[in-house]
């Protein structure tokens, strides 16, 4: 048993967790990746897919973040309501974050608004920027970290269309983004879509929907088929790795939905570049853990 | 398609081999500067503290390590360096180009009309590096020879990077004016036109 406090064994296991993901991709996305690769076979697609498994390698290998940008920090917590140490859990996430921008190295990316200065360590007003959630009748905290990227951050965008543009407005608002910002974004993406009632419920659950794996679907049957839809109507458009331009554009396309307004149809999109390292994490009360993202990392 | 190894500094003569498409290697000197570095120069109109003739400039915003020991010179090593997205820049670009008398832009993604003038003005290309590959990227790093402009952060410092064969620079901006991602987003919008002409009815869940 460790000697040390709720406290600290939290974040020890935080940093760890968030060191790890910083150099290795989710299992999911790297199976989609390879999958890829193998219908990429022309022009320049090849060559970026073979710089893109080398690095994979090489990140492996040489324990670093596989991409400089390891984003401003980003929690998703779903705290059990029986979870026995709800009052650590904030000042733990902030010691971990800390901790993990020293020794992984994390690249600082906290800039103070107005003041205009880069805190130095990643913390700084709301960050590491931390989504609550409580799940009644569990004594688990299951923690996503988030590591958004500044590339992959920029064609992101929530609006409120009339619902006479119907959910066509949606798909062509998405497809005119991807074409534009998203060259840009290190594609191949995930696409994730919120629809709601309003624009800052649309934007979370499009950041959601990232979170979920690479190839599920919507439980709903037309959401799911609007995902699909979506996926092949961005594919045939075929951005490539990188906008080389190929034969595919996207990773997938995961939406979200909230009950919306009658007289409003929000939309929010956040999109996830290739390298895109997201993490879960199970813990429970005595800090024994599933990484289930990451299938058989040891921290 | 050709690839070329360059060597800084980087004549006209050299940049006007290549054409987009093409693949470079370059060795030699590499300088960091993003959006921050692009303001100083371009709008507060700041001196560069490097002389950045004949050299690189690597939209990049690097890990560094600290590697001197207390009381030491400083000394840096890259843990992580890969191309941020070039748009950014687009509106600074190409004064920057003028000013300088940097050569090749290396960054991912494309840029727009304005840096494709000023390649064409002052005889410099843009590249492109895969993105989200800053390992790769970092090996190719032999050493750090220093920083300037640090108190802007360590993501927006100009670091001077001393490089072997680093690459694929893949050109998307040539000295003749051709721009491969434009040219590409031009290919994209018309299938994106016919894709949404495809889904027509199809997202019809009101009745």
């Amino acid at each position: 048993m460790s000697s040390d406090s709720p406290r600290e064994q939290l974040s020890e296991l935080v940093a760890s967790f968030m060191s790890y993901s910083a150099g290795h991709l989710p299992d999911d996305v790297k199976l989609r990746l390879a999958q890829m690769k193998e219908i990429e076979n022309e022009g320049f697609a090849p060559d970026i897919y073979n710089v893109m498994e080398k690095n994979m390698e090489l990140a492996d290998s040489l324990k670093r973040p596989s991409c400089q940008d390891t984003g401003i920090p980003q929690f998703f917590a779903r705290v059990g309501s029986k979870w026995p140490y709800m009052d650590i859990i904030e000042d733990a996430l902030i010691d971990a974050v800390k901790e993990a921008t020293a020794k992984a190295p994390l690249r600082p990316n906290a800039v103070e608004v107005f003041d205009e200065k880069n805190t130095g360590n990643n913390i700084g007003t709301h960050s590491p920027w931390i989504d609550w959630e409580i799940v009644k009748d569990s004594d688990e905290l299951e923690l996503y970290f988030y590591m958004a990227g500044g590339g992959c951050s920029l064609p992101g965008f929530s609006k409120v269309l009339m619902p006479l543009e119907g959910y066509e407005g949606i798909a062509k608002a998405v497809f005119e983004q991807m074409t534009t910002y998203g060259v840009n974004a290190c594609p191949p993406c995930l696409i994730g879509i919120g629809i709601a009632g309003s624009s800052e419920v649309a934007a979370k659950l499009s950041k959601k929907a990232l979170l979920r794996q690479v190839g599920s679907h919507n439980p709903n049957p037309k959401a799911a088929e609007m995902e699909k839809l979506l996926e092949d109507g961005l594919n045939s458009i075929g951005l490539g790795p990188g906008g080389f331009g190929g034969k595919l554009s996207v990773m997938g396309v995961n939406i979200e939905q909230a009950s919306r307004h009658p007289a409003t149809l929000a939309m929010g999109l956040s999109t996830a570049c290739w390298a895109h390292r997201r993490a879960g994490i199970r813990i429970k009360p005595d800090f024994t853990y599933d990484f289930f993202t990451h299938k058989g990392a040891v921290l | 398609m050709s690839t070329f190894e360059f060597k800084t500094p980087v004549s006209d003569q050299d940049i006007k081999k290549v054409h987009i498409g093409d693949v470079i290697y370059l060795t030699g000197d590499i300088v960091t500067g993003r959006d921050d570095v692009h303001h100083r120069v371009v709008i507060s109109g700041k001196e560069p503290p490097v002389d950045l003739k004949g050299k690189a400039i690597f939209h990049a915003g690097p890990i560094m390590k600290k590697i001197s020991a207390e009381g030491e010179p400083d000394k840096y090593k890259v843990i992580s360096v890969g191309p941020t997205t070039s748009m950014r820049m687009e509106k600074a670009q190409a004064d920057f180009l003028k000013k300088t008398g940097v050569k090749i832009i290396i960054g991912k993604g494309g840029m727009g009309p304005k840096t494709t003038q000023g390649c064409v003005e002052n005889c410099a290309i843009h590249t492109i590096f895969p993105g989200g590959c800053a390992v790769v990227a970092a090996e190719e790093v032999t050493e750090c020879e220093g920083v300037e402009w640090l108190d802007l952060g360590m993501p927006e410092a100009m670091w001077k990077l001393n490089c072997n064969r680093f690459g694929p620079l893949i050109v998307s901006i040539d000295s003749y004016g051709n721009n491969l991602i434009e040219n590409n987003k031009t290919e994209f919008n018309d299938r994106r036109e016919k894709a949404l002409e495809d889904l027509k009815g199809k997202l019809s869940f009101m009745e």
